[in-house]
């Protein structure tokens, strides 16, 4: 596929704390396109470094955007960089120029005292909150599927994890006063559809969710304000749920004293209301729901499938977990089919939303050898080995498996 | 740039450390999330104005005549790649991804363009 374009202004905004970042590793460099191991369907995807504050990603549509973190990128530490956090919008006509002095972020319905709040009083009058969170695509690895489903045919890149820094969503829900009877808060950003009459992109979160104290609207990811296409100025928090919710561009919250019955809310983003959301293709009288909490999942980074090794000495393995909703409480592995498990060494602790790193070593004979790797949360909910699968190809979460040569 | 919050945030994580040295006693000891000791009046971070362009796709979908549909209905909300890069698909999935389209995103499509629409995605990635 060819990319198209134009204009070229990535990274002003630079990187903090990634140490050296290189934009892709080794003999990478030179590489224009991608062989992302989907099973069925077109594995090419082009690179690209088009879009405005953001470095080499996966391109899986440009218009409106969807972004692919590089996997290797997974591998330089817990923390994704911004110019390297995947991106995904739905409607096409999104603001390319933001002015912090003139953006308000309003506040309304069944409030005390509806809100027009601008970026000083978010930033500099409301107590500030810092949280680590994994922002993940309801249909990461969807490109997994089988059999196949429609969809951005994403690997397992949309996906990473950034320091938040903001407010409590509880902070300005309180400042605005909700009444009593208030349901739901609905979130809404600057984003506007292509088509007049096509359902604005908005979604909602229940309103002891929503001042649960830790939802947030942040300002700035890992320590810099977010990129335009992570949205920028604010955005939505939601520690431990997809990114669905995770409103960019954030500028309306409403409080609603009625359930909400917008498309994005009632009629998009359903799973089957089964373990693992889980079901058979063609499976009739499903009971579907909104998608909700992360479910633990767990990644080697290190090696690639395919991968030699030696046969008989050392080496090293290391990856990322995360434990959806709740914290990693183990990461093991496992080099027999899932018969027996060994726990691995997890890394310094990031807080209970955050990707996690671990790291073990094998030492396996001379053939073929897989390694499986499983994340166990503290609410003690393991990745299933077999993957689910629903016409949407949300909430993947398999045990991965990767196959190695030790020779 | 330090700041109240980012020392809590540290004080956190050294908490986390010695929770590791001296054992972890159970899943609810994790950390919970963190917060300026202080609430009051943070300072020292400053949003700036942003300005960017982006990228547009030139793509369009092959096969000449029997695009002329999809290239002259679908291209004004998105680009070409996402769908061409779809694996094949059953011919109702096309015609229930074409139907979404029209009613749930409000395509402006008549009748025999999305039976065009259909017949188009069926022929280049129809399930074989």
């Amino acid at each position: 596929m060819r990319k198209s374009t134009t204009t070229t202004r990535r990274s002003f905004l630079g990187q903090a704390g990634a140490g050296g970042l290189a934009l892709v590793s080794g003999s990478a460099w030179a590489d224009t396109t991608v062989e992302l191991p989907l099973p069925g369907g077109p594995r090419e995807r082009a690179l690209t470094t088009a879009f405005p504050q953001k470095a080499t990603m996966i391109l899986q549509r440009t218009r409106p955007p969807l972004l692919e973190t590089p996997f290797e990128v997974f591998d330089r530490g817990v923390f994704t960089p911004n110019d390297q956090f995947y991106v995904r919008w739905h409607w096409a006509v999104i603001p390319t120029e933001i002015d912090v002095a003139s953006f308000r972020l309003s506040v309304s319905g069944h409030v005390d005292k509806p809100l027009s709040l601008t970026l000083n009083d978010i930033v500099d009058g409301l107590p500030r909150v810092e949280l680590a969170a994994v922002n993940q695509c309801s249909g990461n690895s969807r490109g997994f599927s089988q059999p196949s489903v429609a969809g951005a045919q994403w690997a397992n890149g949309a996906m990473g994890n950034a320091r938040w820094m903001g407010v409590r969503l509880k902070d300005v829900l309180d400042r605005a006063g909700v009444k009593p009877g208030a349901l739901q808060a609905r979130f809404a950003g600057l984003d506007q559809p292509v088509v007049d009459g096509a359902p604005k992109f908005m979604k909602s979160l229940a309103l002891d969710h929503a001042r649960d104290g830790e939802v947030m609207i942040a300002y700035a990811m890992n320590g810099e304000q977010l990129p335009l296409l992570n949205g920028f100025p604010l955005r939505l928090v939601v520690p431990g749920w997809y990114s669905t919710y995770w409103v960019k561009m954030l500028d309306r919250i409403e409080v609603l004293a009625t359930p909400d019955e917008n498309f994005w809310t009632k009629n998009a983003y359903l799973i089957p209301d089964t373990p693992g959301a889980d079901m058979t293709p063609g499976q009739a009288g499903v009971k579907m729901v909104p998608i909700n909490r992360m479910v633990p999942r767990s990644f080697v980074t290190n090696l690639k499938d395919g991968a030699t090794i030696k046969a008989g000495a050392a080496t090293a393995l290391r990856g990322i977990a995360f434990g959806g909703a709740a914290g990693v409480k183990s990461v093991d592995i496992s080099l027999d089919n899932g018969v027996n498990w060994r726990p691995t060494m997890l890394g310094s602790d990031e807080g209970k939303y955050s990707f996690r790193q671990w790291q073990t070593d094998i030492t396996p004979p001379a053939g073929a050898v897989t390694v499986m790797v499983r994340c166990t949360n503290s609410d003690g909910l393991a990745q299933p080995k077999t993957m689910n699968w629903n016409p949407t190809g949300f909430m993947h979460n398999a045990i991965e498996s990767l196959h190695l040569t030790a020779a | 740039m330090i700041n109240a919050a980012q020392v809590g945030f540290g004080a956190a994580i050294l908490a986390g450390v010695v929770l590791a040295i001296i054992g972890h006693p159970g899943p609810q000891d994790l950390p919970a999330p963190v917060t300026t000791a202080s609430p009051s009046k943070p300072q020292g971070f400053v949003l700036k104005s942003v300005s960017v362009e982006l990228p547009t796709s030139d793509i369009t979908f092959p096969g000449g005549a029997a695009a002329d549909a999809i290239n002259a209905n679908c291209l004004s909300c998105h680009s070409a790649g996402m769908v061409l890069t779809q694996p094949d698909l059953a011919k109702a999935t096309w015609a229930a991804e074409v139907d979404k389209m029209i009613h749930a995103f409000k395509a402006p499509i008549d009748q025999a363009n999305a039976t065009a629409i259909v017949d188009y995605l069926s022929e280049t990635k129809g399930a074989k």
